[in-house]
């Protein structure tokens, strides 16, 4: 029999405030018919304004949601509020039973689907891959080789002459996309607002990329791997998926949801109960509509990983799920972290493995947040870091969890300081800091 | 953080800046493979030699960066003895944090379907009061919403403060956005101590000294009067607010040095608190004043407004000018009014106040000044007037006698002062019922003060009473909005049992229609506000 989600697991899924809020409503048992589970789906019919009732399924394992009413948000309001009412026991939501039809054929669909995912797929043409691959990396060397004079020619002239600039970095930009180099692409555009102090570290970094790529072919393996990914080549997730994975049991270090207008970023950071491996795990939404990927920040799921080729091997695609997300033993709820001398070695030891790493995900142990002449530090009574990259209202949820005694923080560890993501209090909770 | 070395970066920002074209590259330097590596870079192009040189500077310093020291260290807050909020209240509490300020806070409004809910911020502070009178601790996460809620509205300042306890205190110590808290008065069930008074922040006095009056009036009296000529003149206000509690003829001798008091505000509030004090001084100063202004002669009153404002009455609180702009002489005889006891009326004229009351008011003299229905215009000043001493003194029989039975007719019945404020001083039940039967009499058009007047939430009988307004409101065509006020108020103060008969109103309008919105969004309220105080007893 499977365990059912804590109310917390079931309002992580959920796209904003105001769908959290609806579900609410629709968590007892009143405008609910027809409901059950079988242990990998639920399904129910639910009441709403017209005369037809919503119907509503959701598939557990991925989590998966499929419902008929015209919410745009994602998942709606009854797919959330049916998570809540089977949460609550076997007493709203009985246990086995078959579903009905219209689910059934939702579910099956997904079955089918998935596998056909899994069947490994036939390369079309192996020839017209490589001619195009050797296309591709000739037009990206060509980006790289002109962007490097365009560097070397602001440097020769003078940065701080930037403004008279003939082509704007806009307009670099814009080549570095027709090169088919994403990743030089937004680098440019990050030179456009600088401040004067991180300017020349920025170009110096952006020429070193441009330089690594002109004779990745010399560098080793790793190195030459994370060139690639920082230029903007990608790797497929199947093809890395069929590559070796990684299993084990992965504790939810944090998250962090960052939205423009065109996309809702979700990052995941793990880390591996057993190896002890970082990962990230990025996963995408349209606006208004949360990521699907979610699991809630500090509970552990068994399950194979697939990471990047890369010196620092980070980013990761989630593969084959063991069971399903679980709250941690009492003796893991807290991570165990490192000072802040600690901390940034550990930062200087992958900065020396991929030099254009701007923060590791790291965790500081026993470090209080105290307000400082020149911002919020994290201090460990040894050291303090500079708290970075933070709002106000996280900064004082951070500052509220701790109330002025050491606590255990995650987050990402770089040359501009530590930006706090989740925070273990003395209760022993996962909070998130930002929200 | 700091880092190993910066000469040389300094030299190569420098360069960068101006140009290889005008300055020279600097020589490599450093110590061991950082020198190797600078001296390995091709220098054939000064400006690519600069990028690489400063590319090796900038992973060098990355790489090396050591934490600032720490500096010394801060007290932390004190611990929170309270028992945690249930799980389930902490949710709601974080709704309803989050959903303040923003309207129905629907998100896209795409659908919401039945029983949209009303305005969160409405519910807030009987979530507020509720979880103080439990004494919860709440979730440290949710305390900087908490006292950011409280910032944007003052009225939930004294809740949220006591709410967010020690943890509230110590957060506000580090961001002025908060100072506020300092400033409000909180009961707390620690004990204050004498060093409190001299020591503490302003809070913890107000609270030490609305303690101690509690307990021992004469001591937070001394306490007060020990201090008082060294305190700023807006804490010598609040602190003389304290007093009002348990006010006794033994604070005579000091209000009336306060009389004196180099502020405005003080010698006000002095002036008011003796107006209230049974056989005060002042008060049988204003009575000999009201004698001259007021006398009964063949069954009528007859008014001789004051011709001066002197140096006494002003000593005792009359402000010369009249706020308001009115006559000068009517300002002063409703103030004199005000001011004086009740009892000084019908001791006076050996009348009860229902007779008093009856008799009809004319000017002594006449003066066409006030008018060409002087009477009248009198007559209204000094039930005006005996108003506004029921309230001040909190006299329930005169409250009762001038705010007279719920007028019966529909029309414009007036009463004397504001019938709100009378209404306050009534009981809570004969409140709700004077209230009940004025709205069967006049539906909601004028009730929307009175209702505020009221005690939360609504008796059953009031609320049915209101419900039943509703409806008939619904029945005669008019638009909800012009009943927003009401409906408002009606979120947070209609009792849940009214719940079902608003459902049963929802499901009888006719569907689609404004009033259908406004009933299933009202029965929709009651039912979360029924859950949230239902969560808050949840122990569980």
């Amino acid at each position: 029999m499977e365990e059912r989600w804590s109310t917390e697991h079931v309002l992580s899924l959920s796209p904003d405030a105001a769908s959290s809020k609806a579900a609410g409503k629709l968590s007892g048992p009143g405008p609910w018919s027809g409901v059950g589970c079988n242990g990998t789906a639920l399904w129910g019919a639910c009441k709403g304004s017209g005369s037809t009732p919503y119907r509503t399924v959701v598939e557990l394992a991925t989590p998966a949601y499929q419902c008929s009413c015209p919410s745009r948000k994602f998942p709606c309001k009854h797919a959330l509020g049916l998570l809540l009412l089977w949460s609550v026991g076997a007493q709203a939501v009985p246990n086995g039973g078959e579903p009905p039809e219209w689910a059934g054929a939702w579910l099956a669909d997904r079955q089918d689907r998935a596998e056909q995912k899994r069947a490994p797929r036939a390369e079309a043409d192996p020839a017209a891959a490589r001619r195009r691959a050797e296309r591709r990396s000739a037009r990206v060397a060509a980006g790289a080789q002109e962007l490097r004079l365009r560097l070397a020619d602001r440097v020769r002239h003078g940065l701080a002459d930037q403004s008279t600039a003939a082509s704007p970095w806009e307009e670099v930009a814009a080549r570095m996309v027709d090169a088919q180099a994403p990743g030089l692409a937004s680098r440019v555009r990050e030179l456009e607002d600088l401040d004067e102090e991180s300017l020349l570290s920025r170009y110096a970094l952006l020429h070193l990329l441009a330089a690594a790529y002109e004779r990745v072919g010399e560098l080793p393996e790793p190195l030459a791997a994370t060139v690639r990914s920082r230029i903007g080549f990608s790797t497929d997730s199947a093809e890395l998926l069929a590559g070796p994975t990684v299993r084990d049991r992965w504790l939810v270090l944090g998250r962090q949801d960052v939205a423009d207008e065109r996309l809702t970023t979700r990052r995941l950071w793990l880390r591996g109960a057993k190896t002890g491996h970082p990962a990230l795990l990025l996963a995408f939404g349209r606006p208004g509509q949360a990521p699907e990927l979610a699991i809630p920040t500090g509970q552990l799921l068994e399950a194979e990983l697939a990471f990047q080729p890369n010196a620092r091997p980070l980013r990761a695609v989630l593969g084959t799920r063991h069971g399903g997300p679980e709250a941690p033993p009492e003796a893991e709820a807290v991570p165990p972290g490192v000072s802040t001398v600690r901390a940034l070695a550990g930062y200087g030891e992958a900065v020396a493995d991929d030099p254009w790493l701007d923060s590791w995900p790291t965790v500081l142990t026993g470090v209080v947040p105290v307000p400082g002449p020149g911002g919020w530090q994290l201090t460990d009574g040894q050291g303090a870091l500079p708290v970075h990259g933070t709002p106000q209202s996280a900064l004082w949820r951070l500052a509220a969890i701790s109330a002025g005694r050491p606590v255990t923080v995650f987050g990402e560890c770089g040359h501009r300081g530590f930006a706090p993501v989740t925070v273990w209090g003395e209760n022993g909770r996962a909070t998130g800091v930002s929200g | 953080m700091t880092s190993v070395q910066t000469d040389l970066w300094e030299e190569l920002r420098t360069t960068a800046l101006l140009g290889t074209d005008r300055r020279p590259l600097p020589p490599a330097s450093g110590t061991g493979a950082l020198a190797a590596a600078a001296g390995a870079v091709d220098r054939g192009d000064p400006a690519a030699a600069l990028l690489e040189l400063a590319a090796l500077a900038t992973v060098r310093r990355r790489a090396g960066l050591l934490p600032v020291p720490a500096g010394p260290p801060q007290p932390a807050a004190p611990p929170d003895q309270r028992r945690a909020l249930p799980d389930a209240a902490a949710r709601r509490l974080a709704v309803l944090l989050s959903g303040r300020g923003s309207g129905t806070g629907s998100g896209t409004g795409s659908g919401t379907g039945v029983g949209a809910l009303a305005n969160l911020a409405e519910l807030l502070p009987q979530w507020l009061a509720g979880a103080r009178e439990l004494d919860y601790r709440p979730p440290a996460a949710l305390v900087p919403a908490l006292l950011d809620a409280a910032r944007a509205r003052s009225e939930l300042r004294g809740d949220a403060v006591a709410l967010a306890g020690p943890l509230g205190r110590w957060l506000a110590e580090h961001n002025p956005d908060w100072s506020y808290v300092r400033r409000t008065a909180v009961e707390s069930r620690a004990a204050g101590s004498e060093q409190t008074w001299h020591e503490g922040l302003f809070a913890e006095r107000v609270t030490h000294l609305t303690r101690l009056r509690r307990s021992d009036p004469p001591a937070a009296l001394e306490l007060l009067r020990g201090t008082w000529s060294t305190e700023r003149a807006e804490d010598r206000l609040l602190f003389l607010d304290a007093l009002q509690e348990g006010l006794s003829e033994a604070d005579e001798p000091f209000l009336e040095a306060a009389l004196g008091d180099r502020s405005k505000n003080v010698r006000t509030t002095a002036a008011e608190l003796l107006s209230t004090l049974p056989g005060s001084a002042l008060g049988a100063r204003m009575a000999e004043r009201a004698r001259a202004l007021v006398q009964v002669a063949d069954g009528r009153l007859l008014v001789s407004p004051p011709t001066a404002c002197d140096s006494a009455m002003q000593r005792d609180g009359i402000a010369p000018k009249s706020p308001t702009g009115r006559g000068e002489r009517a300002w002063w005889f409703g103030e004199v009014v005000a001011a004086t006891p009740l009892a000084a009326w019908t001791t006076g004229f050996d009348l009860t106040h229902d007779q008093l009351l009856a008799l009809p008011v004319s000017a002594d003299d006449g003066d066409p000044a006030d008018g060409e229905d002087g009477s009248d215009s009198w007559r209204d000043d000094l039930r005006e007037a005996w108003a506004r001493a029921a309230v001040r003194q909190q006299d329930a029989r005169w409250a009762r006698a001038l705010l007279g039975p719920a007028p019966r007719r529909a029309g414009s019945v007036r009463t004397a002062g504001s019938p709100a404020k009378l209404l306050a001083v009534l009981p809570p039940a004969e409140r709700a019922a004077w209230t009940s039967s004025f709205l069967q009499t006049h539906g909601l058009g004028d009730a929307f003060q009175l209702l505020g007047a009221c005690a939360t939430p609504w008796t059953p009988p009031l609320s049915t009473a209101v419900v039943a307004a509703l409806e008939r409101a619904a029945a005669s065509g008019a638009y909800p909005w012009s009943h927003s006020g009401v409906l408002g108020m009606t979120e947070r103060s209609l009792s849940p049992a009214t719940a079902p008969a608003v459902e049963a109103l929802a499901a009888d309008a006719s569907p689609d229609s404004a009033w259908a919105e406004t009933f299933g969004r009202l029965a929709g309220t009651l039912r979360f506000r029924a859950a949230m105080l239902a969560e808050l007893n949840d122990n569980g």
